[in-house]
């Protein structure tokens, strides 16, 4: 099976080539402003390498983080409906409440509250009031507003109302773009209404892009189907990904760390990302990025939805170092600016890269130019990079028990040889090209998160892995290979007869 | 004697931050409570504070909170109206008016309940409460310490569902009542219990901890700005303890009886290496022993921190890979008297102790 496997970043678009394990190209390209370009330059870069046939491509996962940024710039959002079925529950708080002001104005089209939704026991508040809902449906359609989201109290227990909301928004604006908070979110209706909002305002723009990925892949002749990677480190087919563009935001990091787990074969480590501006710490669990079950705020707003627990630190090849005191590093980094500020390369700002080449951990640019930078002073700041790695990968161990860290991404000269609390760093090939690699490998997954009343906890968790392992298969894993890879649960405070709220992950080869 | 006041926006923040932090570990983050009265603020409303011992002996004073779940809160988000309106019934049934509102309970959401209420009806808000700190029990408090009638209480739902309870055999009966009203209701209601005289009020709550909630979010706040230990400045200011720091190895959880238990065991780091320490919880943090032994039980306040930002961190969300710091502020000095402990020592949680205060003065 050949897998091509591309990761847009910010910076760079990469991409690689495997053939079933083995790394047949890599090759990295600057993103291009318009997507598409990098994508066909990278691409076509590995399968020229490799003498593959377009034809010949079995699949094609791509990684980007264009949703994000857009949310993060506020740019190409569209202007959004929310419908909430709520009343007369969390009237109080009303949709887009607690939103940064520029970004409120932009994406709030219309806010409507009707009376619906549910109880933690699965009854209804009150009775759902149809027609509140098709009169919104059709002040919607006459705004011509073409993106709604729809969020109902407890809609993660029972879909019920907002299913019923949706079936009348079918009707009333059969063009309209619809988010229902239940696909996406969990228990905590605000944060999943944020993040169902931001979901419905990027469909235009995840459509498009989509569109443009599928188009540019058939002008090269591969005929391969297309997968967009996702935060929980899997991949959906792309008509999936443009329904849920924030199952993208964090695919980025999510794929070093998968492409971390593929090249080291470890699936319990530490992984740590060192790029230019950022060093993003992750952890891998069976393999797979631990989940971080808190609010994550993207562009200014609560969210609470599948996201890799993540810590970003300002320490990278482009990090600024004071050059009156070598233990004040960062936050502040020369970006891509690298090749024209840092010492090395003739520029007048010191970086990290400065220090890494001073100190003979890389050849870069003209050494002679920091070889006024005292030995004291860059074994001190070495020491100070040292101690912010080690404090940073040091949170993300669940246990005292050592584990390795595996280094990805271009600032890899910065880590230490041997870190407190690990077994040992481990560094891999490929290793700046991880991410695509990561991208190239991923799995189909499928996931239920819910609350069980009444059954005992094997009877809620098999029927939470049944659901899960049907939603995998319909995501288009192939059942003969689907794997757990997660199962919690909690037991839930106040409620009548042993409420479990469970959590399941199955995921399977494509 | 404090003059009143009226609180800021930014008072609404450092009192949501203080009031999760004495919450102890329950109650639930106030934040939904915060935004409901930020939003109040935007259309022009304030909130008044005044002190208990201004109260005339005769004024009726209102003690309101929410009763129920954390998690439903999540879904149905605050509901001041609710507070408002349980109020009126209350006002109604007993055909008086009241002079102010106070909370039962500062620690958690319910710390920002009376300042809901007040914000909507314009009431002023005694800097007072009846445990000056969570608990999970409704004769946890002071009032049932001092043998204070429980009755009458109004309850109303989201839906203005109503009851009013006229009258209760005492604290333990109206608990296993209400609490039984509250699961119908949805998991969630507010409440507004028996109402308390101004002398009550000055001799059977605990004073001023509005103020302290307050004090506590201001001093985080201001540590976080100026880069400064916030967990250091609480001790500092509230003269407590640092009990242990480490990182937290496991949870257990299970409910029973509607209320959310378990353990959590925190390995230590830094001066604590080596050593473990095991929190026991009942929604609040109720016990910690190190090295299997008993360091700290109620009624003093067991919080965990966040090591880093000083944020509390609550039973129901606390998880692996934590950096925590455990730290141990002092009781109401009402909750360690032999009455006191009674309804609040470690034997009201099951435990068969003896309550060792942290602190040599436990008037503090």
């Amino acid at each position: 099976m050949i897998r091509a496997g591309i990761d847009v970043g910010g910076t760079n678009t990469d991409a690689v080539l495997l053939r079933d394990t083995t790394v047949l190209a890599a090759a990295k390209q600057p993103t291009t402003a318009e997507v598409t370009g990098g994508v066909i330059g990278s691409l076509r870069r590995v399968l020229e390498e490799s003498g593959i046939a377009p034809a010949a491509v079995d699949a094609v996962m791509i990684g980007t983080t264009h949703f994000v940024n857009a949310v993060v710039q506020r740019r190409d959002l569209a202007p959004v409906a929310a419908l909430r079925v709520n009343l007369p529950a969390a009237a109080r708080i009303p949709p887009f409440s607690d939103w940064p002001a520029d970004l409120r104005d932009i994406v709030r089209g219309a806010v409507f509250m009707v009376r619906g939704g549910h109880e933690v026991d699965g009854s209804p508040i009150v009775p759902i009031d149809t027609a509140a809902i098709r009169a919104a449906a059709r002040a919607i359609r006459a705004a011509g507003i073409a993106s709604v989201g729809v969020a109902a109290v407890f809609s993660p227990l029972t879909s019920q109302a907002e299913d019923t909301a949706a079936a009348i928004l079918r009707e009333e604006c059969p063009d309209a773009a619809i988010t229902l908070s239940h696909q996406l979110g969990r228990i905590g209706l605000l944060a999943r209404e944020n993040v169902t909002l931001l979901n419905a305002s990027l469909i235009p723009l995840a459509r498009r892009t989509v569109a443009a990925f599928e188009q540019a892949l058939r002008d090269m002749g591969i005929g391969a189907p297309l997968y967009i990677t996702q935060n929980d480190g899997t991949v959906v087919r792309a008509a999936s990904a443009a329904a849920f563009p924030v199952h993208c935001f964090a695919s980025g990091p999510t794929n070093s760390l998968r492409g971390a787990a593929f090249l080291s074969g470890l699936t319990e480590a530490v992984v740590i990302d060192i790029g230019g501006t950022t060093s993003d710490f992750g952890a891998l669990v069976r393999g797979f990025p631990r989940p971080a079950n808190n609010v994550v705020q993207i562009g200014g707003v609560r969210t609470l939805f599948r996201m890799p627990d993540l810590l970003s630190i300002g320490l990278g090849g482009g990090t600024i170092v004071d050059p009156s005191d070598p233990e004040r590093i960062g936050p502040r980094s020369v970006g891509f600016r690298l090749l024209e500020q840092a010492m090395v390369f003739g520029g007048a700002t010191l970086t990290c890269t400065d220090i890494g080449v001073a100190a003979g951990l890389i050849r870069l640019g003209d050494p002679r130019r920091v070889a006024g930078l005292s030995a004291d002073f860059v074994r001190r700041a070495l020491a100070r990079i040292h101690a912010m790695i080690e404090e940073n990968a040091d949170r993300m161990k669940t246990s005292t028990a050592p584990l390795p860290l595996v280094a990805v991404g271009g600032g890899g000269f910065l880590m230490p040889e041997r870190i407190a609390g690990f077994s040992g760093v481990v560094r891999v090939p490929h290793q700046e090209v991880a991410n695509a690699v990561g991208a190239a490998i991923a799995q189909v997954s499928g996931e239920v998160d819910r609350v069980f009343t009444g059954v005992g906890r094997p009877e809620a968790i098999a029927e939470a892995t049944r659901v899960a392992r049907e939603r995998a298969v319909g995501n288009g894993a192939d059942p003969a290979t689907l794997e757990v890879v997660e199962v919690e649960d909690l037991p839930l405070a106040y409620l009548p007869g042993d409420s479990l709220r469970v959590r399941v992950r199955v995921v399977g080869d494509v | 004697m404090p003059e009143p006041f009226t609180l800021t926006e930014t008072d609404l923040e450092d009192l949501a931050t203080g009031a999760w932090i004495l919450g102890t570990g329950g109650g639930g983050d106030p934040y939904f409570s915060m935004l409901e009265t930020k939003l109040l603020y935007e259309r022009g409303a304030r909130v008044s504070v005044i002190d208990p011992l201004s109260l005339d002996n005769d004024d009726l004073i209102c003690c309101v909170g929410k009763m129920g779940a954390p998690l439903v809160t999540q879904e149905k988000l605050g509901d001041g109206e609710a507070i408002a309106e349980t109020i009126r019934r209350m006002e109604q049934y007993l055909g008086r008016r009241f002079k102010g509102i106070m909370v039962w309970e500062i620690g958690g959401a319910n710390g920002f309940q009376a300042v809901l209420g007040g914000a909507i009806l314009g009431l002023p808000v005694v800097d007072c409460d009846a445990m000056g700190r969570a608990f999970p029990q409704a004769d946890m408090t002071t009032f049932a310490i001092c043998d204070l009638p429980a009755h009458p209480w109004t309850m109303v739902d989201i839906r203005r569902n109503s009851i009013i309870f006229t009258e209760a055999e005492d604290w333990s009966w109206m608990e296993r009542m209400t609490r039984r009203a509250c699961t119908v209701f949805g998991s969630v209601a507010a409440t507004c219990k028996a109402p308390r005289t101004g002398r009550e009020v000055k001799t059977c709550t605990v004073l001023h901890t509005l103020s302290k909630a307050l004090r506590i979010g201001r001093i985080v706040r201001d540590a976080r700005r100026t880069h400064q230990d916030p967990v250091q400045a609480i001790l500092r200011a509230e003269h407590g303890v640092v009990l242990f720091r480490g990182k937290v190895s496991d949870v257990q959880r299970r409910t029973s009886e509607g209320w959310l238990r378990g353990t959590l065991r925190i390995d230590g780091l830094d001066a604590h290496a080596g050593h473990v320490f095991q929190l026991e919880f009942q929604n609040e943090y109720a016990i910690g022993r190190e090295d299997g032994e008993v360091r700290v039980t109620v009624p003093d306040l067991i919080c965990v921190l966040d090591t880093v930002s000083g944020e509390a961190i609550g039973t129901e969300t606390v998880r692996y890979g934590q950096r925590v710091t455990v730290v141990g502020l002092p009781a109401p000095a009402i909750l360690c008297t032999p009455k006191g402990l009674h309804h609040v020592g470690p034997r009201a949680f099951g435990y068969d102790l003896e309550f060792r205060s942290l602190f040599a003065d436990t008037t503090a």
